[in-house]
């Protein structure tokens, strides 16, 4: 039960397409990722909604086939 | 499939953050935390000095698939404030670091003990 980083990148850019995605494994156990994303469309929007966004293009696999993304949003800096 | 939601959950939910001023939905309790990411906001909390209402959700299988619903997060822990939905651990730690959840408790007038 696990999925890997290019895959979580995929999915993610797949539903925010101008997003930097930026994942790093933190145990190498295919379980454990922190995830750094940054996007124009989390302008305007509290933390919940943006990380609400990433876990809505995880369709699903958050809290069940992934058990752990530390997850950091932000709008990019010249915007 | 029942997908309807279980209003038993939603109504145990909703009891507990309006009777609460803060409730934190863990896996596990305060003293022994199941898991990592619950013991981490339940530090944050203790290190603030805020009294919290904890639920244990492994106690409650169908609260813990009912708050997922209730807040669009399917995650656990879960941090509610005067009723609202704040954030899980990754929004808890964040706003600790950057004194916004020190400031959400006094704009709610939450005391604070200085731990």
């Amino acid at each position: 039960m696990s999925m890997d980083a290019a895959e979580i990148e995929h999915l993610i850019r797949e539903a925010i397409p101008d997003a930097q995605v930026r994942i790093e494994d933190l145990r190498g156990d295919g379980d454990h990722y922190a995830a750094y994303v940054t996007s124009q469309s989390f302008k305007g929007k509290s933390r919940v909604q943006q990380h609400q966004l990433v876990y809505q293009a995880l369709k699903g696999a958050m809290g069940g086939q992934l058990h752990a993304l530390a997850l950091q949003t932000s709008v990019p800096e010249d915007s | 499939m029942e997908t309807k939601q279980d209003n038993g959950a939603v109504e145990r939910i909703e009891q507990e953050i309006n009777d609460h001023p803060v409730v934190l939905f863990m896996k596990g309790t305060p003293i022994f935390p199941q898991c990592g990411f619950s013991a981490m906001v339940v530090q944050v909390l203790t290190h603030l000095g805020v009294k919290f209402k904890s639920v244990d959700v492994l106690n409650e299988p169908p609260i813990r698939e009912g708050i997922k619903q209730y807040s669009e997060w399917p995650t656990i822990p879960q941090l509610y404030v005067s009723g609202e939905f704040v954030g899980g651990s990754d929004i808890v730690r964040e706003m600790y670091e950057s004194g916004e959840l020190a400031e959400l408790f006094e704009n709610k007038g939450i005391e604070l003990e200085e731990a």
